[in-house]
């Protein structure tokens, strides 16, 4: 064979392949079809979301539906629906990200009047540590003490990782004598003590666990599964921390059985589902045993003192614009006042 | 090399400029006009959607975006390092290329085998490899994560294979013929070097060292890992993007992109112009 | 052929491969370890999982339709910009680089303002029309070409200024048309340049992450690519599943090449 003709033969096998494989790969686009539901989720939701999707086919409501599914930043799910991505249903990791679809039209303002006020699932801000928690960290206050090696996601650029800092600042609150200025300076000397400010969630796990930092502020959700997948942390709940709400929702234009699923999803079955994965439930009477727990047949201690969102910070639409506003969030004005590391 | 129907064995080295140029006739208009319009529909229109939204505050938005002083460091950062890494790239990368076409040695064909796995390489894998190689879990004990270092570190990875690939078919196809004639005529080893053949691979380099900056000033995945994204320190401008984007500041985060896309054109016509003078020198 | 002094030649070569081998080429091994961390067994069942398999066939697809219409427009735009003469060459030629200078969120962002089926410039138009680019094949391939963009056209420019158009101004001087001469003179001789252009276009093609990830919405088993599966398993726990995907597009790049290498002749450093 010549060398001219092994390159035609090389350049045709290659051109013969787009055209071979173009069967393959389906393409996405918009289905009114009542038994394909597109969901919707946060990234962790993925190894999440199987069994209650097998699940819920498996009950008369949702025997013969097909599910369409995308994973991603919470952020990036919210904006890409935002631009068009079809979705019957979304769970997303904070409310803002759902209320952006409410201005956009995509969901109805109503979708959080039901019992669990849109909530699909729970969590709480932890600390994951090295394993044996070699520095004995128990509380907030362990994390401003000099020397201490913190690292949180920036909540400038993970929405998911202001649930964090709020933490933080619930905490200095309500300290006893605790002022807007003693929570300021607690975040200022918190986040003084991040040698990194990963740009996401998983980012900062990964920073984590290549062996930065003493702690991570993480979510329990995250640090159970860490732990079950055998990485060599683990996670201290602090008696007083702030508990973080999953939001979500049907779309305005979605097919009926949207609402079947999440109703499967709220109800005992999806709730002990969720549960195994690391979420607390939403409903009560929900009891079983989740691997990677630290205590896995009591895997979600009650919190002594337990901050909120709607509580303690007059819901998400005042924190956002106080603590994260561009120009005037507190939070944003800590970050760029500090000089860390220097 | 492999010669065409002709044979091209006597051709100068080092000529730079392609002689006379065509005028666009009806069969090179119209493959303008698809190009452009491909180029267009793919590239130019976009960019004219970001500069639009940048503009949307006016001019009052370039200033806020630029006098921020987070984002200012951010600029700093990137631009700094980037043209620490092109010019890094530049030595190693020409001289990777020589050692490529020029030397033999047994492993030479694995060398070229390696050279572009930092392409195919999804960044968000290089950044988790090259923590776990160069961050606190180092089997060699360098730790440069969260560091300006690991922002180099990381920009010389992603853009190793540029210079070697642009100089590679370059130095490939040089004449061997003119380097004999000046060494015949006495020219020491350095000047033939200095006056043939370098004025000759220059504007492969230049190409080369353009896409390495721009590569360099866009990179997110396996930066934002390993540097730890530090503001003031390590933060790089794809990250200051991102948080306009995630802030719902569309308008910030396009006058952002705008100035990072000014600041490219500036370095890709300078690249030009001074490959144009170097290639003239031969 | 100017021979560098042995001292000289040993100094390079190790500098070479020193600098490869620490930047590149322990990452890679690192990658493989991890890759097979459960033996092959392992290795094996991650390639089994469908949304993988199904993610490397969606990037090996949309990968290749990328290189092709960039080979073509980059050759195209290489011989445009150095045989030919027309207003505004320079500004173009500076202008294709700059595809490269953008990251991945400012390619996503760029993309979604035109092509967005609710807020784009073009997107509610085209999608009335049945024509859905975003979150769909096309405007990935289009993520695609753009991050490669000037791939080919940068390789290709420096060898046709190189190789200069003295047999070009000859054979149209012995009555050879366009096409003859771009056939049977130009082409052969920037074969390995287009070559080389096309091997970097394809692997950067199949690791292209970022602006996917906007444009694509990542849907499993749909528009999924593997390098979004990679991060999909590694956020889900399933690190040496990532691994053993990300391992795999390496592979294919490497391969490339290797075929490259393969059928170059062995005439280098003729002495």
């Amino acid at each position: 064979m010549t060398q001219r003709t092994r390159f035609i033969a090389l350049t045709a096998a290659a051109l013969a392949v787009p055209a071979i494989l173009s069967g393959c790969a389906a393409s996405s686009g918009a289905s009114s079809d009542e038994n394909q539901l597109s969901v919707v989720g946060f990234s962790v939701l993925k190894t999440a979301n199987e069994p209650v999707i097998s699940a819920f086919q498996k009950t008369p409501a949702g025997k013969g539906v097909a599910f369409t599914t995308s994973y991603g930043a919470s952020g990036d799910q919210s904006r890409a629906v935002a631009g068009g991505l079809h979705a019957d249903e979304v769970h997303l990791s904070l409310t803002p990200d759902v209320q952006s679809l409410v201005d956009a039209g995509i969901v109805d303002e109503s979708w959080d009047q039901n019992a669990t006020h849109g909530i699909l699932t729970d969590s709480e801000v932890v600390f994951l540590v090295r394993k044996g928690n070699p520095l004995g960290i128990s509380g907030w206050d362990d994390l401003v003490k000099p020397g201490v090696k913190v690292i949180t996601p920036n909540p400038a650029s993970s929405g998911s990782a202001k649930w964090n800092i709020l933490a933080a600042w619930a905490h200095a609150k309500d300290a006893p004598g605790g002022t807007d200025a003693t929570a300021r300076d607690f975040v200022t000397r918190l986040l003084d003590n991040a040698v990194a400010l990963p740009g996401s969630g998983s980012d900062a796990l990964a920073s984590f666990l290549a062996g930065n930092g003493d702690v991570l502020l993480a979510y329990e959700n995250d640090s159970i599964e860490a732990r079950a997948a055998g990485d060599d942390v683990d996670y201290v709940v602090p008696s007083d921390t702030l508990l973080i709400e999953n939001p979500a929702a049907v779309t305005t234009d979605a097919s009926s059985k949207a609402q079947d699923f999440l109703d499967f999803q709220l109800s005992k079955a999806g709730q002990t589902l969720y549960a195994k994965a690391g979420f607390r439930p939403v409903i009560s009477g929900v009891h079983t045993d989740v691997p990677g727990a630290n205590d896995p047949s009591n895997p979600f201690p009650a919190v002594a003192h337990q901050y909120t969102i709607d509580q303690d910070f007059g819901g998400w639409d005042t924190a956002n614009t106080r603590f994260f506003d561009d120009k005037t969030g507190i939070i944003t004005q800590i970050i760029s006042g500090l000089k860390i590391g220097g | 090399m492999s010669t065409a129907v002709l044979g091209q064995g006597t051709r100068p080295v080092g000529r730079g400029r392609p002689g006379v140029r065509w005028t666009l006739t009806g069969g090179a208009g119209l493959g303008l006009g698809i190009a452009l319009s491909w180029f267009s529909l793919l590239v130019l229109i976009p960019i004219a959607a970001i500069v639009a939204t940048a503009g949307d505050e006016g001019w009052h938005g370039y200033v806020d975006t630029l006098t921020n002083p987070q984002t200012w460091a951010a600029i700093k950062l990137t631009v700094g390092q980037s043209l620490l890494v092109t010019g890094i790239n530049v030595v190693m990368g020409t001289g990777i290329a020589w050692v490529l076409v020029r030397d033999r040695f047994r492993g030479r064909r694995l060398l070229d085998l390696v050279i572009d796995i930092p392409f195919a390489m999804p960044t968000v894998v290089a950044g988790l490899v090259l923590l776990s190689l160069y961050g606190p879990k180092s089997p060699i004990g360098v730790n440069v994560s969260n560091t300006r270092t690991s922002v180099t570190l990381a920009l010389a990875f992603v853009t190793l294979p540029f210079i070697v690939r642009t100089v590679q078919p370059v130095l490939a196809e040089l004449d061997a013929d003119v380097e004999e004639a000046a060494a015949s005529l006495g020219a020491r080893r350095v000047t033939t070097l200095r006056r043939i053949v370098l004025p000759a691979i220059a504007p492969a380099i230049a190409a080369g060292a353009a896409l390495s900056f721009a590569r360099a000033i866009s990179e997110y995945g396996s930066l934002v890992l390993i540097s730890g994204s530090l503001p003031y320190r390590t933060e790089a401008v794809s990250v200051r993007v991102l948080t306009f984007v995630e802030g719902g500041d569309r308008t910030s985060a396009a006058a952002l992109a705008t100035v990072m896309l000014a600041v490219a054109l500036i370095v890709i016509v300078a690249l030009d112009l001074l490959q144009r003078r170097v290639a003239r020198r031969g | 052929m100017v021979e560098l002094p042995v001292p000289a030649r040993w100094a390079v070569r190790l500098a070479a491969v020193a600098y490869v081998f620490l930047l590149v080429g322990w990452p890679v091994i690192t990658l493989a370890q991890r890759a097979f961390a459960d033996g092959f067994a392992g290795f094996h069942a991650a390639m089994s999982d469908p949304d993988v398999t199904h993610a490397l066939l969606v990037t090996v697809e949309i990968s290749l339709w990328a290189v092709v219409i960039n080979t073509v427009f980059g050759v195209g735009m290489a011989l445009l910009l150095v045989r030919y003469e027309f207003p505004g060459r320079r500004v173009l030629s500076a202008l294709v680089d700059l595809p490269m200078s953008m990251s991945p969120v400012v390619i996503g962002l760029a993309l979604m303002l035109v092509y967005s089926g609710r807020y784009g410039w073009f997107g509610p138009t085209l999608e009335a029309h049945g024509l859905v680019v975003i979150f769909n094949s096309p405007g990935m391939v289009m993520a695609t070409c753009f991050v490669a963009l000037p791939l080919v056209v940068r390789e290709v420019v420096p060898v046709l200024e190189e190789v200069g158009d003295d047999q070009e101004q000859a054979a149209r001087s012995l009555g050879a048309n366009a096409v003859q001469t771009l056939r049977r003179i130009t082409l052969p001789a920037i074969k390995w340049a287009v070559v080389y252009g096309v091997v970097l276009s394809l692997a950067r093609s199949l690791g292209e992450f970022g602006a996917l990830k906007i444009v694509s919405g990542n849907l499993t088993g749909r528009t999924q690519t593997a390098p979004l599966v990679v991060e999909q398993k590694y956020d889900n726990f399933a690190q040496n599943e990532a691994y053993a995907v990300a391992f795999v597009l390496v592979a294919i790049s490497v391969l490339c090449i290797l075929v490259v290498s393969l059928l170059r002749p062995q005439e280098e450093s003729t002495s």
